[in-house]
């Protein structure tokens, strides 16, 4: 009969675990309250988890090295970044910068690298543009040799070793994906063209080269291989193979079709592979060594460059440091940016406390009708209000005509109130303050005014019992309407922008720029985020300092 | 009311008037004296002015007109926090962020008592209402009962000489109630405060204090001691609101040897007390306590006047019977009589007779209609 003597879990009537039974009885009420929020839930989702999920990533993902250099970061891993790299380094460089340039992705790294070092932008333009010049060298040497390699069929049946011969379609799959990456997509559908595994062994580096371009021309430009010519850099990859004896050697015992072809190329003299004098030549600051310092440091998929950027540090190759005084922004901004919103909460609290408590006090019809007037500026644009006061602030705006008029201010000493944080300041303070008189005014409702009343007739004087017995008890609507002000404030971006000029810009402004202007998304996500995180250390601050539970809307 | 001219009154309210509109009098020419130590209740409905009285006593209000003293001082330019009188609110009022040792300090601290004195103020204060265990707590963990102990000792930790209390006992059920009615009474008799206390509970204001001051209308109806006013109210109001109460319409026949005869509207004689009538003719409104009346014939005397009366309903209420009567037209006449042994229970449909001492029975002002 009674459950106090089993010692088990309770049982309900039927036997099963009461803890079990009161699930399925909540289930179907839980299931309808999911479902019920469901659609605000995935509109989050998808509106603001997913996009500051996306942020977060943003900053520090850098696979754009990788994946358009991939041959040359390989070969640069054993680099000790003293003196320029060697031979073998500008060798990868150029398959890869030629592929790069065929995909024309090559000017996107030149400008992810410029964000670190200045100048990399152009060298990878104008380099990109002499791929071809320097592989023209070799396709014109072998097709001088046999014009058969100008034949796209003699290509295409060389390489794949003939009909029956065994592919190697590891290779094939590899380039695949690597224009894939390059191309930041995916392709479908199967290769057209498999290299052959035999004549993959003898020559790797031309079939490298041109598994790379079947793969491009089949895939993005969308051509048959069989009726396209090879790029120069298929040329460029036959000489490399043939300048090693052992290739020699193992062409003169190969049977697939083109060996002739291959055999008579091996017999001639090929012009020399100096692809180290040849980058030189197209552009001298190859031979800059810091360029190349920058391209091994970002060469990882992921980096702390954004976010070292974003405080004003650097990476070099003697590890992390601060950058020269007049590179530094950033730490400054942030500074700003919490100061001014600092300043912009404790103005909203001085001029919106006494109006809240006025709200609160007065009977609610006359309270709702000064409510209304706390409302007005919502229902006016934030683009008119801002410029508003622009009109009253400026030079020869309304306020400073006054001044003058009144003889305060001399005509020729006008004040300057707009485009610096004095500007600011003001502006924003009258576009947040409901946001700080709505929360003040909803708690200081709820106090009754029988606790003034006490504290009265216990002695206390006008001043005493507001502060030690009202006040206490609307810190909560302070509280409620500094962390609502103070992280609206911290994150804005039109006013500021409008009548900020160059002293009152935030730290929004710059996110906005490098969004929009410098297109350096990774800097915008890494300043963002950093921006998110002093939001997030600030309200973990308050919740140890006052308690977020003393924080009340109404 | 007729109750001026003492002169060692603690508190007086010499004509005093209040208005909030300009338009309308919420107490009307206000006369009362208090003496020292005295525990004086003002009853009465809502809107009878009686909080307001409070109000301008505690300072909260300000008269429009007359003067309120306190010792013999006007006090109508005092603010509140400099006349020293504790008071304990409808909702006790204590301070959410403070715990209830603050609480109690709070009244110390503004006054710049030492600390040291400080704790052994708090300390007693809360002995006396036996809350002692409870300093440290915060006032939402206490239950409604402990509040108002902590509300109390709050306002009689400073030791002020007088202690206004506005409903403080309303929102507590009915036995908590009663408990604290008897504790707060004679907490505010060991310690010999004077205490003027609101309510609109007339069994409250009958058992706590030493005298009632019946409110309506914005003046005092009545101001005398719970067993006078019970049995004696001096005019129809105190008389219907205070207790439960029979009333009959009708005119005086004849007023001889201090008993008037009254003629009921179906014709019937009754005796009566005449209180407020003056002269054969006059309309009144009798009044007869349901206890006093009497329904065995023996108990009366012989020549009484008596009422035919049919019994309606019976109700069994424990301590009492409670009995409907139809008594000349009237369906809602009451009785009660004590659950004894002897004690003869009515049948409905009976019919008997019914007369009482005709000093039970009071000839009052008719109702303005």
């Amino acid at each position: 009969m009674s459950d106090s003597t089993h010692t088990g879990p309770m049982l309900a009537a039927d036997g099963t675990p009461l803890k079990r039974s009161l699930r399925r009885a909540l289930r179907a009420q839980k299931m309808r309250a999911l479902a019920l929020i469901a659609p605000l839930l995935i509109f989050v989702l998808l509106t603001f988890i997913a996009p500051i999920v996306d942020m977060l990533f943003r900053s520090v993902e850098n696979q754009i090295v990788g994946n358009t250099l991939p041959m040359t970061v390989e070969e640069l891993r054993d680099w000790d970044a003293t003196e320029v790299p060697d031979e073998q380094v500008f060798r990868a460089l150029f398959f890869d910068l030629f592929l790069a340039a065929e995909a024309k992705e090559h000017t996107k790294l030149g400008s992810r690298l410029n964000y670190e070092k200045s100048g990399i932008s152009s060298l990878f333009r104008t380099s990109g543009r002499d791929m071809n010049d320097i592989g023209e060298v070799f396709q014109d040497a072998l097709e001088e040799i046999d014009p058969a390699f100008e034949e796209a069929s003699t290509w295409v049946e060389m390489m794949s070793g003939g009909a029956r011969a065994e592919p190697n379609a590891r290779l094939m799959s590899n380039q695949i994906a690597r224009l894939e990456a390059l191309e930041a997509t995916t392709f479908s559908g199967d290769a057209e063209f498999l290299p052959g595994a035999a004549i993959s062994d003898i020559l790797p580096n031309t079939a490298r080269a041109y598994a790379a371009f079947a793969a491009f021309t089949q895939f993005v430009d969308g051509k048959s291989v069989t009726k396209e010519e090879p790029w120069e850099a298929v040329y460029a990859a036959l000489a490399l193979d043939l300048e090693d004896p052992a290739t020699k050697t193992a062409i003169a015992s190969y049977a697939g079709p083109g060996a002739d072809n291959l055999r008579q190329a091996a017999a001639a003299t090929l012009p020399p592979i100096a692809m180290r004098d040849a980058f030189f030549e197209s552009n001298k600051d190859w031979a800059n060594v810091t360029f190349w310092e920058t391209i091994k440091t970002y060469s990882p998929p992921y980096t702390t460059g954004y976010f070292l950027n974003a405080v004003d540090m650097e990476k070099t190759p003697q590890g992390i440091a601060l950058r020269s005084e007049d590179e530094r922004i950033y730490g400054i901004l942030f500074q700003r940016t919490m100061f001014m919103s600092l300043m912009i909460t404790f103005s909203c609290v001085a001029l919106g406390y006494p109006v809240a408590w006025i709200l609160a006090n007065l009977p609610t019809r006359t309270a709702n009708l000064l409510m209304i007037l706390v409302l007005l500026p919502f229902w006016t644009s934030l683009l008119v209000r801002t410029s508003a006061w622009k009109v009253m602030l400026q030079q020869q705006g309304v306020i400073n005509d006054v001044l003058v008029w009144l003889g305060l201010v001399a005509d020729e000493s006008r004040l300057v109130m707009i485009n610096n944080q004095f500007g600011t300041i003001v502006a924003m303070t009258h576009i947040l303050l409901p946001f700080m008189i709505l929360p003040m005014y909803s708690v200081m409702q709820t106090i009754p005014p029988s606790y003034l009343r006490a504290a009265k007739s216990l002695g206390a004087n006008n001043w005493t019992a507001f502060w030690r017995v009202y006040f206490p008890q609307s810190v909560p609507g302070i509280g409620a309407g500094s962390i609502l002000v103070f992280i609206l404030a911290i994150g804005y971006y039109i006013t500021p922008e409008i009548v900020g000029g160059t002293t009152g810009t935030f730290i929004s402004n710059r996110i906005a720029y490098h969004i929009s202007s410098s297109l350096n998304w990774g800097l915008a996500a890494a300043l963002g985020t950093i921006l998110l995180a002093v939001v997030l250390i600030l309200y973990w601050a308050y919740d140890k300092i006052v308690g977020i539970d003393n924080v009340k809307l109404g | 009311m007729a109750d001026t001219g003492n002169n060692d009154a603690f508190v007086a309210f010499e004509r005093v008037q209040k208005s909030y509109d300009g338009e309308t009098l919420v107490v009307k020419d206000l006369n009362l004296t208090l003496p020292k130590g005295e525990f004086l209740t003002m009853l009465g409905p809502s809107g009878s002015g009686k909080t307001t009285c409070l109000m301008m006593l505690a300072g909260f209000e300000t008269a429009t007109h007359g003067e309120i003293k306190l010792d013999g001082v006007s006090i109508n330019n005092i603010p509140p926090h400099k006349r020293g009188i504790g008071m304990v609110f409808q909702n006790y009022a204590l301070f959410p962020h403070m715990t209830i040792a603050e609480n109690l300090s709070f009244p110390l601290e503004v006054r710049k008592i030492g600390k040291s004195d400080r704790e052994a103020k708090v300390k007693r204060a809360l002995e006396m209402v036996e809350m002692g265990a409870f300093g440290g707590r915060r006032p939402s963990q206490l239950s409604g009962g402990q509040q108002q102990r902590v509300a109390l000792a709050r306002a009689l930790v400073f030791e002020p000489e007088l202690v206004l209390m506005d409903e403080p006992l309303g929102a507590l059920d009915k036995q908590l109630r009663e408990k604290m009615q008897f504790e707060i009474t004679h907490l505010a008799h060991n310690l010999g405060i004077t205490t003027v206390y609101v309510t609109h509970d007339q069994t409250e204001a009958l058992t706590m204090s030493d005298r009632v001051a019946v409110f309506n209308d914005g003046r005092i109806q009545q101001i005398a001691p719970p067993d006078e006013l019970y049995e004696s109210p001096k005019n129809s109001f105190v008389a219907q609101f205070i207790g439960e109460n029979n009333t009959l319409e009708g005119r005086v026949k004849e007023i001889k040897n201090g008993i008037a005869v009254v003629q009921l509207d179906n014709g019937d004689l009754i005796d009566a007390k005449p209180v407020n009538v003056e002269k054969p003719g006059d309309r009144t409104l009798i009044s007869i306590r349901p206890e006093r009346v009497e329904f065995n014939r023996d108990r009366l005397k012989p020549d009484a006047h008596t009422l035919k009366a049919e019994v309606l309903e019976f109700i069994y209420m424990g301590d009492i019977f409670r009995t409907r009567l139809r008594v000349a037209g009237s369906d809602e006449f009451i009785i009660k009589t004590r659950n004894a042994p002897d004690q003869r229970r009515l049948q409905p449909g009976e019919q008997i007779e019914i007369g009482w001492l005709p000093e039970d029975c009071r000839a009052l002002d008719a109702p303005q209609v």
